[in-house]
C-alpha cells in the first residue's frame, strides 16, 4: 500500500470552512487513482496534507510508509508534487529549473533521465528559455519533469489539466499511463468527469466528503435505475416539459440529449412518455437506453447526499 | 434577424505573430454563440477586441451597432462580461457587489434596487444578501457573477469559460440561466472546454491557429465531419493545429 488515509478531517478558520470530513482511502503501488470533484471540494487540501504542507486536525495518513506528521523529511523525498498553480522559478530557464530540483533532492538530471525522457524531449529544444516565457502546455510538461526528477514513489498531481484544451488533455493522460508503467503510484485530481474513466479507481469528492470510491466501471454499474437518452426538436422546451413529468426520477441536459430515468420501472414507461410528448407537439423524438457515465453517477450521488445545497 | 456582432476580416498582430487572422462572422440577437478552440488559438485576443479593450490591427467590426475603433465606450456600456477568473469582489457582500456593479453600469437608484431584488430572488439568495461573496460556494458565485454581468440588460454578454471547475449540477443550472437570458433577447457569446456544453449553443465557431475554421450549428458540424459528438469535431479540428498555448 503506497498511500493510506484514515479518517482525515481539516477545518479552516476565516472563512470558516470544513474542508475535509472524515476522509479514508488507500492507493496501491502502481495505481492511478483519481480524485474527481469540483473546485472547493477539498482536493487541494487533501494533497497538501499528504505532501506534509498542512497538518490534518484529525486522522492518520501514510505515504510510501511514512507518517505525514512524524516523517516529514523522508516523506518529502519519496513524493513528487505538482501543485495546481504553476510554482517553478519563472526567471530560471527550463534546464536550470530541472537542475535545481534535481540538486535539491541530491540527484542529477542524468541519473534519472530515462524516467523523464519522453516528456522532456518535447520541451528540450527550448531548454534555455525562461520558465516565465513558456506557454501553458510547456509549463505543465516542465512542472511534471521537475516533480519526477528524483524518481518519487508517489506522484501527486493537483488538477494538471485544468484550463487545458481537449487535445492537450488527452496527451497528458497518455504520459501518465507511461509513468504508471514505471511502477509509480499516481494520485491525480480533476474537475473533468470524462477523465475519470482513465483512472484505475476514482473517489468522487464534493464539499469535503467522499461520495464514492470504486473502479469507474463498478461505479457506473451501481447506478440505481435504468437510464435513457432522449432528444427532439426544441431541446429547451423539451427539458422544461420533462421537468414537469411526475413519473420521472431524474432529468437533466447532457450534451446532445437529455438524460432521464423513471421512478417506477415498467416496459411501457418510455412508450407512454413518448406518446405524451408527441401529443404535446414534440417532433423527431428519439430515445434509447444508455449506460450511466461517471458524470451521471456524480449527479445522482450529489442529489442523494443533498451535497448541492443550491 | 438583428445583427449584434458583425466582424469582417478582423485581425490582430503582435509583432510578426498574428494572434487573430482575418476572422469574419455575424452573431444575431438572442443567439447563444459558442466560441471554441484550443489554447493559443486566438480566442482571448478576439474577445478583447470585441469588448473594445484592444484595437485591431486591421479589419472592421461593429458590436451592438457601435464601431470597434471609434465607439469603444459605447460598446462597454452595452455589453456584459464575466470569466472564471474575473467575477466579483470577494470581500464585499452579495448586496454590495450588486450595488457596486449597478453603479458602474450607471443604473439609477430605482432601477438598481429593482435589478438587485430580481437577481436575489431569481437565484434564491434572500438569506445570503449580507454574506461576503468569499463565503459562497463557487457555483453560487458563478451564477451570481453571471446575473451581475447582465443586470443592466446589455444587448450582448461575453462569458469566458464561465463553468470551469464547477460541479455538474451547478453547471447545468448555469446553462438554465444562459437560456433564460437568451430567451429575453440577450445575445450570449460563450467559450468553454466542456464539449457537452458546445451542444447547448445555437451555433459554434471553431478557432484554429488564429483563423475561424468552422461556423455552423452543432448538428451540421457533426454531419460535416462524419462524427457523432462535438468532442470528436473538436479533436478533428484542433489536432491539425500548429500552434498551441
Amino acid at each position: 500500500m503506497e498511500v493510506r488515509v484514515e479518517h482525515i478531517s481539516k477545518r479552516y478558520q476565516k472563512p470558516e470552512l470544513q474542508a475535509l470530513k472524515d476522509i479514508s482511502f488507500e492507493v496501491e503501488k502502481g495505481e492511478l487513482f483519481g480524485l474527481i470533484g469540483p473546485d472547493g471540494a477539498g482536493k487541494s487540501t487533501l494533497f497538501r496534507i499528504l505532501t506534509t504542507l498542512l497538518l490534518p486536525d484529525e486522522g492518520h495518513a501514510e505515504v510510501a510508509g511514512f507518517d505525514v506528521r512524524k516523517d516529514l523529511r523522508a516523506l518529502r523525498s519519496a513524493v513528487g508534487y505538482m501543485p495546481g498553480r504553476f510554482s517553478l522559478y519563472q526567471d530560471l530557464s527550463i534546464e536550470e529549473n530541472l537542475r535545481f530540483f534535481a540538486t535539491l533532492f541530491g540527484t542529477t538530471i542524468e541519473a534519472n533521465y530515462d524516467l523523464i525522457k519522453d516528456i522532456y524531449v518535447q520541451i528540450e529544444p527550448f531548454k534555455d528559455r525562461r520558465a516565465g516565457q513558456l506557454s501553458g502546455g510547456m509549463k505543465q510538461k516542465l512542472a511534471l519533469c521537475c516533480a519526477l526528477i528524483h524518481r518519487p514513489k508517489v506522484l501527486f498531481l493537483d488538477e494538471p489539466t485544468t484550463g487545458v484544451d481537449a487535445v492537450s488533455r488527452k496527451e497528458f493522460w497518455q504520459m501518465l499511463k507511461g509513468l504508471q508503467a514505471e511502477g509509480i503510484s499516481i494520485l491525480v485530481s480533476t474537475p473533468y468527469m470524462d477523465e475519470a474513466s482513465l483512472c484505475d479507481r476514482i473517489a468522487l469528492i464534493q464539499e469535503g466528503h467522499i461520495l464514492s470510491i470504486d473502479q469507474p466501471k463498478g461505479l457506473q454499474e451501481k447506478y440505481p435505475r435504468p437510464l435513457f437518452a432522449l432528444r427532439a426538436q426544441g431541446m429547451n422546451q423539451l427539458l422544461d416539459s420533462l421537468r414537469d413529468k411526475p413519473e420521472l426520477a431524474s432529468v437533466y441536459a447532457f450534451g446532445e440529449y437529455h438524460h432521464l430515468s423513471f421512478k417506477e420501472q415498467s416496459p411501457q414507461g418510455m412508450e407512454a412518455l413518448l406518446a405524451d410528448l408527441r401529443s404535446q407537439g414534440f417532433q423527431d423524438l428519439e430515445a434509447h437506453s444508455i449506460e450511466a457515465g461517471v458524470e451521471d453517477c456524480f449527479i445522482e450521488l450529489m442529489q442523494k447526499s443533498d451535497g448541492s445545497s443550491n | 434577424m438583428e445583427v449584434v456582432i458583425k466582424a469582417e476580416k478582423l485581425s490582430k498582430a503582435f509583432g510578426d505573430f498574428i494572434a487573430t487572422n482575418a476572422i469574419s462572422f455575424e452573431v444575431y440577437k438572442g443567439e447563444i454563440f459558442g466560441f471554441l478552440g484550443a489554447n493559443g488559438a486566438g480566442k482571448t485576443t478576439a474577445i478583447r477586441m470585441l469588448c473594445g479593450l484592444s484595437k485591431p490591427s486591421s479589419g472592421e467590426a461593429t458590436i451592438a451597432g457601435f464601431d470597434i475603433y471609434r465607439e469603444t465606450e459605447s460598446i462597454k456600456k452595452n455589453i456584459g462580461y464575466m470569466s472564471q477568473k474575473f467575477s466579483l469582489y470577494e470581500d464585499l457582500t452579495v448586496a454590495e457587489n450588486l450595488r457596486f456593479y449597478g453603479g458602474i453600469y450607471g443604473l439609477g437608484r430605482k432601477e438598481l434596487k429593482e435589478a438587485s431584488e430580481a437577481v436575489i430572488k431569481n437565484l434564491g439568495l434572500e438569506q445570503e444578501r449580507k454574506k461576503l461573496v468569499s463565503s459562497l460556494p463557487l457555483g453560487w458565485k458563478q451564477k451570481l457573477a453571471f446575473s451581475v454581468a447582465i443586470m443592466h440588460e446589455p444587448k450582448l454578454v461575453f462569458l469566458d469559460e464561465p463553468t470551469g471547475g464547477v460541479d455538474p449540477v451547478t453547471r447545468r443550472q448555469f446553462w438554465d440561466l444562459i437560456h433564460q437570458a437568451a430567451a429575453r433577447g440577450i445575445t450570449v457569446f460563450v467559450t468553454t472546454h466542456y464539449m457537452d456544453e458546445a451542444e447547448y449553443c445555437d451555433r459554434i465557431s471553431m478557432m484554429v491557429d488564429g483563423e475561424m475554421k468552422a461556423l455552423d450549428t452543432p448538428r451540421n458540424l457533426k454531419k460535416q465531419f462524419g462524427v457523432d459528438s462535438m468532442d470528436a469535431v473538436f479533436y478533428e479540428m484542433a489536432r491539425g493545429a500548429k500552434r498551441s498555448d
